[in-house]
């Protein structure tokens, strides 16, 4: 292709040549002519320029002499003289020599006729500035881009008012950005006027980029060469790559502001004594703006990214060990957390400022140790999810339908002991939803779905739990279906309104489920108690939602650890207990009066609301004469309301479960021991299996008695 | 379809091969010899961006950039402008005109289509 162009730069060159010949003749018998001295100047340019275009480079080399001296011309700064005329031609024979390729290499005759003209030019001014050789504008293509580390860069970008009328996008320049790395963006619009005063042909916006690059400098430069001259841009390495960062936290909001100029230290320190969210304070006392702390935000968010990776790709080493080694280093942190609470126990007793600064140092040691090893058992959940793209496409293939499962947050963690035991329940869930769920194609398209069932698998954090959901654009649940059944079976009275999560509750009671025919109409029921089971023991909770028609979600609530939960201490006589803090809603008082106006039920009034309780005393057959005030503890599952009676409440306290003994694994009411600071063992209620023994089950004989 | 790219040069071989670069990478090319032969040719059809040389006869690179800023048609267009290195003052001009940028001759077509790309977006 190059030898095409390259023969009609010879045919271009050759009626160029000439031209120039033509004109230098008509130039010399009117050695004043603006137009004729133009033409010679224009002929020599596109002859260089065109030249070096297509691999003429001793003719561009060559007529650039000439050239630069009839530029002088051109400007009044070199007159036209006969000795100028007959180099000229000189020069025109010779490149009319080098273009068919005659006298390649040195030539003293060239060089003769460019010391020559060059002694016709004035002296260059100071070093001649003008002729100094650009910077090539572009990298070349074929050179690798380097193995460097990536850098994170915070570019300030300020574009002119007019940077529009020059043709320039700005958001092109942000395109090319995100090709070199990770890049977030972030417009300041403070400097925007008033609706009346702007002038929509004006860019008004300021841009903060943060990019994270392996590229350089120069890469960053170059996406802004063309409008770097008449903006506002300043590019900074704020991180490179190489530092190891004492805390992945990087700075403060507040430092970043610092960092920049955009606020002083000083200001800062006083509004930091107020107190408050430091973004909004600072904007409240116009020391930033909005956009400038929406700027330090997303800089501080993506430096922690560039770190987390940083960190995740030098973490890639990894030892395998076995999970066995994992649980008794739990075991261990469990006891020296039980050591420690005695030890900051002990030193609150004795009043000593030496040892309670000590404990209060070993609490925190603590507290990061038992974090992180809790973290080392923690795994993703994507790899179970991963499992249920073979068991969906299985038994969709099985039961002759269509799904497409798609999973998020597969990086969701959980500890081990978790996931291990989520896995049947989820089968289940996923069974369920394939079997009865979702239709046939057949019966899809008739309802105006497409052909092919959704299936998604959802997982993320909420707080301190994990949640879990199951969704699928299926049939849904029949609503009337489980209602005639519940109430068939005396669960529900005829007339009762329920809500829509309570009544597809039922549907998880065992007993239930056993009943096939209803299986075949709600479409669900398999198991479902099973479900409930295994996530309860998960110490997890479970919902129902439905639309007829449109599909079921079911959401799993999951607490992050099985090692260590939230609990609240009680006391009933001389024995402690620990209620789960998660089911926990109040406290409440009991008093002989309340007991005597309900008449023997153990039931209490909550401002109005009744409440059943279990009387623990009772239940655990604990000897002794209860306080005249006791307390109600108010748990709420599954929309149950129910209380638990104990003497005190201490408060709350995070408990290292201890699992019981194998003699006492049939115990009910008990889910596992706990060590106090104290070394007292207090015992964990089962809340769930508590309120399912002690109320609901006997709530629903009566019904079905009735 | 493509995007109309104009290129005005008084050099037939330059024009030969931009235009061939930019229809090999798929864009549609209309050329012109010079500033006026440019005017002539803009008929207030879609042109998307403009890659023109600075030296030509009857109206030069400059005069074209400022003709094509004055019509409202052409306002915000990409305009590139074909320079020497020898001609720092000229991009300087081009740039006061409302060039969007500039390619330095000699230039690859591997540049090219990367300047293409960098302002059309």
């Amino acid at each position: 292709m190059k030898d095409k162009h390259r023969e009609t730069f010879k045919e271009e060159a050759s009626e160029l040549l000439a031209e120039l010949e033509d004109s230098l003749l008509e130039l010399e018998r009117s050695p004043g002519d603006q137009e004729l001295m133009g033409r010679v100047f224009r002929a020599l340019h596109t002859i260089k320029g065109s030249g070096a275009m297509f691999g003429f480079d001793e003719i561009a080399a060559f007529t650039h002499e000439v050239e630069t001296v009839f530029d002088l011309v051109r400007n009044g700064k070199v007159g036209v003289t006969k000795g100028l005329v007959d180099l000229s031609l000189a020069a025109r024979d010779e490149i009319k020599a080098l273009l068919h390729g005659n006298e390649p290499g040195f030539s003293e005759r060239r060089q003769e006729i460019i010391a020559a003209i060059q002694e016709l030019m004035p002296a260059p001014p100071e070093g001649g500035v003008e002729d100094r050789p650009a910077a090539p504008d572009f990298p070349d293509p074929d050179v690798l881009p380097s193995q460097e580390l990536p850098v994170t860069y915070r570019i300030c970008f300020r574009p002119a008012a007019e940077i529009f009328l020059r043709g320039t996008n700005p958001l092109t320049l942000f395109k090319e950005l995100r090709e070199l790395g990770e890049c977030n963006v972030i417009a300041h619009a403070e400097t925007i006027p008033s609706l009346a005063a702007i002038n929509p042909e004006y860019c008004y916006t300021a841009w903060d980029i943060f990019l994270t690059t392996s590229r350089g400098l120069d890469a960053i430069q170059d996406v802004f060469i063309f409008v770097a001259d008449e903006s506002d841009l300043t590019i900074e390495v704020i991180d490179d790559g190489l530092k190891p960062e004492e805390d992945s936290n990087y700075k403060r909001l507040g430092e970043i502001l610092v960092a920049r100029g955009e606020l002083n230290p000083e200001a800062l320190d006083e509004v930091l004594n107020r107190r408050t969210l430091i973004g909004e304070a600072l904007v409240k006392a116009n020391l930033v703006n909005r956009d400038q702390v929406q700027s330090a935000l997303v800089e501080q968010q993506h430096i922690r990214g560039v770190h987390k990776k940083r960190h995740e790709a030098q973490a890639t080493g990894s030892i395998r060990v076995p999970s066995a080694k994992l649980d008794k280093l739990v075991d261990l942190v469990g006891e020296l957390v039980t050591v420690q609470a005695r030890l900051s126990q002990t030193a609150d007793v004795l009043e000593d400022p030496q040892l309670l600064s000590i404990a209060e140092e070993v609490e925190t040691l603590t507290g990061d140790l038992r974090d992180n090893v809790l973290n080392i058992r923690m795994l993703p959940i994507g790899t179970i999810f991963t499992k249920f793209q073979r068991l969906v496409r299985d038994l969709s293939a099985e039961l002759g339908r269509e799904v497409e499962l798609s999973t998020s947050g597969a990086e969701t963690e959980l500890d081990k002991t978790v996931l291990d035991k989520l896995n049947d329940p989820l089968v289940h869930l996923i069974r369920n939803s394939i079997d009865h769920g979702i239709e046939s194609p057949e019966v899809r398209v008739k309802s105006g779905k497409p052909g092919k069932g959704k299936l998604c698998l959802t997982a993320g954090h909420s707080g301190t739990q994990v949640v879990i959901r199951v969704e699928d654009d299926g049939v849904g649940l029949d609503r009337e279906a489980i209602r005639a059944k519940a109430v068939g079976l005396g669960w529900l009275a005829p007339d009762a309104e329920i809500p829509d999560k309570e009544l597809f509750a039922f549907i998880m009671a065992p007993g239930f489920s056993t009943a096939r025919e209803i299986t075949s109409v709600s479409g669900r029921g398999v198991g479902m108690d099973v479900v409930k089971k295994a996530i309860e023991a998960l110490r997890g909770s479970i919902e129902i939602n439905s639309r007829a028609g449109q599909g079921t979600a079911i959401t799993i609530k999951l607490p992050l650890t099985l090692a260590i939960i939230e609990g609240l201490l009680v006391t009933i006589e001389d024995e402690f207990f620990v209620l789960p803090l998660a089911a926990v809603t109040e406290c409440v008082e009991l008093t002989r009066e309340d007991v005597a106006k309900a008449h023997g039920h153990n039931i209490a009034n909550v401002r109005g609301e009744i409440v059943p309780y279990i009387h623990l005393r009772e239940r655990f057959q604990i000897n002794g004469v209860p306080p005249a005030i006791e307390q109600i503890v108010i748990t709420e599952m599954d929309h149950n309301r129910v209380g638990f009676i104990v003497d005190n409440v201490i408060g709350e306290q995070q408990t290292v479960i201890k699992s019981l003994g194998r003699i006492y694994q049939g115990v009910e009411g008990i889910s596992g021991a706990t060590i106090l600071g104290d070394g007292t063992v207090a015992l964990i209620l089962d809340v769930p299996q508590l309120m399912h023994r002690e109320i609901l089950e006997p709530r629903a004989a009566r019904l079905q008695g009735n | 379809m493509g995007k109309v790219i104009m290129n005005v040069d008084d050099s037939a071989s330059v024009r030969q091969m931009v235009g061939f670069t930019l229809q090999q990478a798929g864009y549609e090319v209309i050329t012109a010899a010079d500033g006026q032969d440019a005017l002539a040719k803009l008929d207030g059809s879609a042109i998307h961006m403009v890659i023109t040389d600075l030296n030509m006869p009857n109206l030069d690179g400059i005069g074209l950039i400022r003709q094509l800023r004055a019509n409202a048609r052409y306002k915000f267009i990409p305009i590139i402008m074909l320079t020497t290195e020898s001609q720092l003052e000229k991009k300087q001009e081009g740039k006061a005109a409302g060039a969007t940028g500039w390619i330095v001759k000699p230039f690859t077509p591997e540049q090219l289509i990367a300047v293409v790309k960098k302002v059309l977006g």
